[in-house]
């Protein structure tokens, strides 16, 4: 009892559950002021019913009632706070069920959380996507710009580097939209899929996708599934590759694991192969049941590889946006930090050392110039869903920020303020996971 | 017998404190024009103040040049003198030009309109130059309710510490996640936003978040400086403590912070009156980008053509964000002593 009361009372252990409590704690206050934010608004949701001649006053009093705006405040405080806690989001006005067996609660409307569900994955890939892609290009470019101080391409990237993150972005999406889109005709204008490719697909695998579940989904979060095991797999390889010490042996196992995911993400996606294999097989030996179930899936029927490509093309064109308007903030920052940390005496005793100028920037100077950058890597992704509101607009990719959007200017409250408290528990949660990874990553937080 | 003699002081005090703060000034000034970035960010702004300063004189100018009432009175055949002032049959900014049928509209740039009409024949100079006054009022307005509420609570916090410091640090934590965009837009479909409110909601968003804690770590290192002591032994009180000797030691970083609240507000009122959000702004430089986009303006036509509907006003915000992102620069290397050459 004792040890796993010492365990639990020292270094990171303590300093998660301390993270986690804070996180209730700040949870409760974001929930409480959007509830008061929102009361303090004049009028109550009927209000969009004041000019509308079908609705009599009983009507609307019956409405009043139905949605329990008459109980007092503090009823319907505890009232909202029990709803999400309990995972219950409200049901929307303006979306219809699709689902064969609808909610028992909102019956012919779509239940909130839903919309979210299917929703949240799509923003997920592209932000993130887009984060890593422009943090690295940042990051590199700033630390290029940093050691070159002074010099033409300094002037040259700070101007641009300010223009690109002070830009106008929907304007600059509309532009780029304008440019590549219609212009050129390389990428399409917007949206998630071109319907054309999806229309004679009715089943996916054994999963019958015609009537309540759309098989695009069940397609991207294969892609998705796959991208994070791939991601995973990868990163253990290239951690447990350090404990060789030659560099010949890491970089065999490192290329050796980037190869061997491709090729099963290649047979996977490619369809056909694995289909014949399970139906072979399992012909032959029901002892691989287990393995012919998780293969089954693609069934060999579609090859779901122009499918995914289908997706990839219509992600170009806002990651290529958002990377633009994103890494210059990045770059900036890079510059700045690495400033300070080219002033560091182990810097001037690298150099003097002897060691190549670029060993002395990209493994001194650069390393200890990156947790800013880190730091704001993790506000990037906690407010990816927030920020992604025009840009998924402009480009009408179906996620989070353009259901908040469409359900705002529609006045589908219950959708809308379930996303915004959803987006703020969003961003909570990144931010947590990404503070006790950063304390995994800096020794110096978890001690104070 | 000789007089007592009488302490006369070389000079009033406040001239002393005059010629400080002037001296001051200049070798701020002097470190800040150092910095290219800065002088083109203040240049931007000037150009932009005495744009949107002209604005009245803009109807007064084309009367007399372009939009003479005479010009119109042989358009309408209508007897000589029927129309004393253009404003009787034309507002720019809101009505059409009574000679340019409705059909032809939007015309590119002409004589008549500098700039060119949008499809409903307001004139885009007119627009933009209506515009930019209140674009500069919303900025600076909310910039200055969050400087405001960021360095008193900034200073309050560090000076006080205790239940007061992890109070509001917990409310800036939930402040600096707050989902802004999102929150705005949810507001905006609710009540009707003016830009007074807008300032208002967005000042104090801003205010209680990551200001707060910047302020503070900076007020921390303020408060153990050996003058506080003094001023307290002196018997100060916390009041004259914080009011004279914190805050004011505060100032220059919030200045420097204001310049970038500027760059955020302005922002967001681009982009939520671009997404019609905002019914309570008539005229401002995101509605002119989205009447153009909704009209079909820009992904409409392959080639270059209706430019004049919505480059204007895009780079206009571009520019006015970025010039006080840029002062704000120029003011990091005055205010910030570590990132200044050597």
């Amino acid at each position: 009892m004792k040890r796993i009361w010492q365990t639990l009372t020292s270094g990171m252990s303590k300093y998660i559950i301390m993270r986690l409590l804070q996180v209730i704690l700040v949870l409760y206050l974001y929930m409480t002021l959007v509830f008061i934010i929102l009361e303090a608004q004049p009028g109550d949701i009927t209000d969009i019913y004041v000019g509308n001649p079908k609705i009599t006053p009983e009507a609307r009093d019956a409405i009043v009632k139905q949605l329990g705006l008459d109980k007092p405040i503090h009823e319907r405080y505890f009232e909202y706070l029990k709803n999400f806690v309990t995972g219950h989001l409200g049901c929307s006005f303006k979306w219809g069920n699709i689902s064969p067996t609808p909610d028992p609660v909102c019956r012919e409307q779509r239940p909130t959380w839903d919309l979210i569900k299917e929703r949240l994955p799509r923003t997920i890939v592209l932000f993130l996507t887009y984060t890593i892609v422009s943090f690295y290009i940042g990051f590199f470019l700033g630390k290029l710009i940093a050691w070159r101080r002074g010099a033409i391409i300094e002037y040259f990237s700070t101007v641009v580097g300010v223009t690109l993150f002070t830009v106008f972005t929907p304007w600059f999406a509309l532009l780029l939209v304008w440019l590549f889109a219609v212009n050129l005709g390389v990428v399409p204008i917007g949206g998630f899929i071109n319907p054309d490719s999806w229309t004679n697909i009715r089943q996916i695998g054994s999963v019958d996708c015609s009537v309540g579940i759309s098989c695009s989904n069940i397609v991207f979060n294969q892609m998705l599934l796959w991208l994070g095991g791939l991601s995973l797999f990868w990163g253990i390889v290239y951690l447990w590759s350090r404990r060789f010490s030659y560099v010949w042996q890491r970089n065999v196992i490192r290329w050796g694991a980037v190869a061997l995911g491709i090729v099963l993400a290649g047979l996977f996606f490619g369809g056909s192969w694995f289909g014949e294999v399970n139906r072979v097989v399992l012909a032959r030996n029901t002892k691989f049941q287990f393995f012919v179930w998780y293969f089954e899936f693609p069934a060999g029927t579609i090859p779901l590889f122009p499918l995914a490509l289908d997706f990839v093309q219509h992600m170009v064109l806002p990651i290529l946006t958002l990377t633009l308007i994103s890494f210059a903030g990045t770059m900036l920052l890079m510059r700045n930090t690495m400033l300070e940390t080219m002033r560091e005496d182990y810097v001037m005793a690298a150099k003097a050392k002897g060691l190549p100028d670029n060993v002395v920037r990209d493994k001194h100077a650069a390393r200890n110039a990156l947790l800013p950058v880190v730091t704001s890597l993790i506000f990037a992704i906690a407010f990816s869903v927030d920020g992604g509101v025009f840009t998924e607009t402009i480009f009408s990719w179906p996620g989070m920020g353009q259901l908040l959007l469409l359900s705002a200017l529609e006045q589908d409250y219950p959708v809308a303020i379930g996303s915004l408290v959803f987006t703020g528990i969003f961003a909570l949660v990144a931010h947590v996971i990404a503070d006790i990874l950063y304390a995994f990553l800096d020794p110096r937080i978890r001690y104070d | 017998m000789q007089a007592a003699p009488t302490f006369k002081p070389a000079e009033a005090i406040w001239r002393v404190r005059l010629q400080l703060f002037w001296r001051g000034l200049k070798s701020s000034w002097a470190m800040f024009a150092e910095s290219k970035i800065g002088l083109t960010g203040l240049g931007i702004i000037i150009f932009f103040a005495i744009f949107g300063a002209l604005w009245p004189a803009y109807p007064w100018l084309m009367e007399r040049l372009a939009w003479t009432p005479e010009e119109l009175e042989a358009a309408r055949n209508v007897p000589y003198g029927a129309i004393s002032s253009i404003y009787q049959v034309y507002d720019p900014v809101t009505g059409y030009d009574p000679l340019i049928p409705g059909i032809e509209n939007p015309t590119p740039p002409s004589r008549r309109h500098p700039l060119g009409t949008n499809q409903f024949g307001r004139d885009i100079l007119a627009q933009l130059m209506a515009s930019t006054s209140s674009e500069f009022m919303l900025g600076v307005l909310a910039a200055l309710i969050t400087v405001f509420i960021g360095t008193f609570i900034g200073a309050i916090t560090a000076y006080y510490g205790g239940f007061v410091d992890t109070f509001f640090m917990r409310v800036a934590d939930v402040f600096i996640l707050f989902p802004l965009v999102s929150f705005l837009i949810v507001l905006g479909s609710m009540i009707e936003l003016t830009l007074i409110k807008l300032a208002f909601v967005l000042g104090i968003l801003y205010g209680f978040g990551q200001i707060t804690v910047i302020l503070k770590s900076q007020a921390l290192a303020v408060k153990v400086k050996p003058y506080i002591e003094a001023a307290k032994v002196a018997g100060g009180s916390h009041f004259h403590v914080i009011f004279r000797h914190i805050i004011p030691n505060l100032l220059p970083l919030s200045f420097l912070y204001m310049m970038f609240n500027v760059t955020g507000a302005i922002f967001s009122e681009a982009a939520l009156s671009f997404f019609g959000l905002l019914p309570g702004i008539k005229v401002s430089w995101g509605i002119m980008i989205d009447s153009a986009h909704s009209g079909g303006y820009i992904l409409g036509g392959r080639s270059f053509q209706n430019w004049w509907l919505w480059m204007p006003p895009g780079i206009a915000i571009t520019l006015l964000c970025s010039a006080f992102y840029l002062v704000g620069r120029g003011l990091d290397e005055v205010v910030n002593p570590r990132l200044r050459k050597r």
